[in-house]
């Protein structure tokens, strides 16, 4: 790619970006409703982790306040997701995606303006978290975490994205009747990535379907700092190793459903119909 | 050749490159077919620089097909079709910045501020001087005032000025116009044509025209094309077609050849 081409391609990430930046300028509903869910969660799981710790001490303590964090985390893997998902959907809900599809916007900037976009509501939601988590519990993100909080957070971030891209391709072929999906999907890795439990808890035999998706990998690793102390070096180069299949699958999956849409014609009448 | 418009004005095709003397578009045999259904059938058609192309058939006919393929958000069964030489299928970024798209079925953000959108896509379309240039429009488009407003909060009217406003952002090349003046009131529908004639005669920008509108595809267009049920029924500047079929005007004409589909002539 020449000097200028990487130029223009900056250009219209930004655009992008700056497109989705705009309707939180006007809409307080809007910015309050992508705050209001997680701190509605994070209360909800909050006073549960106090419990847990005022009746109990060692090791159930120490549970309780992975709890938190595990609540943190999913949300951080959830909003990454959305962050991808919804904003591509904006486009077919307000009938604007012929323009973009049309337009020199290529695909893959416009995936990355969902996910710098994504990225940018994720920091910020993280951060109204674990201020309130620190304020309200006295429990330090950071310090229970050392270290290993970016990693981890990264590893649950770039999975977001990469089921971020698999529920768009899904939109993209299946138009409105797959809506529900950029929703359902991330609930169905919940119960596998072992975010509130161990994965010992699990029934041996879907342990190792668990053990393929890079976000058990993350929870595992995060109990494993705060109620060991232990580095989670093995999990979280699993976990690097998964996210790279993920990525590269979503994008191919994506991809092939672009083409099928093109074929079958709903790409042309997506938004109108 | 002197080519005799609608609107009088006459084009001077020059030859003396290939660039300027090949079309803007070509499609030749072009086949649709879903599921067996044929969506269209066999499309052949060309639009030269500067020349404005009405393409005409009842709903249905396989207008938004053909439009789809040449914009590139679908793929025909068969045939072939080329946008400034290049295929809208595989070569798409070569021609984007170079032709723009408005139809009155394609919206901008509803949510956003009209200067948000077209700041958005000034921005995408890597337009010089942006500000400059989205004022310029607005002026011309006469919607100036309404550039701090939500998109969403506009008339039907006032939102297709602004598509149009953003479809000549990149100072295209080729325009492809479906139904650009439907929601428009006649003194703004006038007033769009006679801004498209006026800068097709400055630029010399090559348009691809849908409308059920039939005295204004007399007013704009040099030539028209009819498609029904997917096949070419009829060819040739709105005059041929009107004398052809021995019909008082083209809306005329545009029944006979809708209620007799098998009314086939093509202009050699």
């Amino acid at each position: 790619m020449s000097g200028s081409e990487r130029t223009r391609t900056a250009e219209r990430v930004a655009a992008m970006t700056l497109r989705y930046l705009y309707l939180h300028k006007r809409s307080l509903p809007r910015t309050l409703e992508v705050v209001f869910w997680p701190v509605m969660e994070l209360l909800l799981w909050g006073f549960v982790a106090l419990y847990v710790r005022q009746v109990s001490n060692g090791a159930l303590a120490a549970f309780g306040a992975s709890l938190i964090n595990a609540m943190i985390f999913w949300d951080l893997l959830y909003r990454s997701q959305q962050g991808v998902s919804i904003s591509f959907i904006e486009d077919i809900w307000t009938q604007n995606i012929t323009n973009l599809l049309v337009s020199p916007l290529r695909l893959r900037e416009w995936l990355a303006a969902t996910f710098l976009y994504g990225a940018m509501k994720t920091a910020v939601i993280t951060g109204i978290l674990a201020a309130i988590a620190y304020g309200l519990y006295r429990f330090d993100l950071v310090a229970s975490m050392h270290l290993y909080l970016i990693p981890l957070a990264a590893n649950l971030l770039f999975f977001g994205w990469a089921l971020g891209v698999f529920t768009s391709g899904l939109v993209i072929r299946w138009g409105h009747a797959a809506e529900a999906l950029i929703w359902g999907v991330p609930f169905l890795v919940q119960p596998l990535s072992a975010i509130f439990y161990p994965l010992s808890a699990m029934p041996a035999w879907l342990r190792p379907v668990a053990l393929a998706l890079p976000s058990t990998h993350v929870f595992e690793g995060m109990r494993e700092v705060i109620l060991t102390g232990r580095t989670a070096g093995g999990h979280l180069a699993a976990a690097a190793g998964l996210n790279l299949v993920y990525f590269a699958l979503g994008g191919f999956f994506f991809r092939w459903m672009f083409i099928e849409a093109r074929r079958s014609g709903r790409l042309g009448r997506l938004g109108t119909d | 050749m002197d080519i005799p418009g609608a609107d009088g004005y006459n084009r001077r095709m020059t030859h003396e490159n290939d660039a300027e003397a090949s079309p803007l578009i070509r499609t030749r045999a072009l086949t649709k077919i879903y599921d067996g259904s044929t969506a269209l059938d066999a499309l052949d058609l060309t639009l030269h620089r500067g020349e404005i192309l009405g393409l005409l058939g009842p709903n249905g006919a396989g207008k938004t097909t053909a439009i789809h393929i040449l914009l590139g958000l679908l793929e025909p069964t068969s045939g072939e079709a080329s946008v400034f030489g290049l295929s809208p299928l595989t070569e798409r970024h070569r021609i984007a910045a170079r032709f723009n798209f408005s139809s009155a079925y394609v919206q901008l953000p509803s949510n956003l501020k009209v200067i948000e959108n077209l700041r958005t896509y000034a921005r995408l379309y890597g337009v010089r001087d942006r500000e400059r240039r989205i004022a310029e429009l607005l002026g011309t488009f006469e919607v100036g005032h309404l550039a701090g407003r939500i998109t969403g909060a506009l008339s039907a009217g006032e939102r297709t000025r602004v598509n149009l406003a953003k479809a000549f952002l990149n100072d295209p090349e080729l325009l492809l116009l479906d139904e650009p003046t439907a929601s428009l009131d006649p003194e703004m529908a006038d007033t769009v044509r006679r801004i498209l004639l006026d800068i097709r005669r400055r630029k010399g920008l090559g348009i691809l025209y849908t409308s059920h509108n039939m005295p204004e595809i007399e007013s704009l267009c040099d030539r028209v094309l009819f498609i029904h049920e997917g096949r070419t029924i009829a060819r040739g500047t709105p005059a041929e077609v009107v004398r052809h079929f021995r019909s008082a005007n083209l809306e005329e004409a545009f029944i006979k050849i809708v209620r007799c589909g098998d009314l086939v002539w093509d202009r050699p």
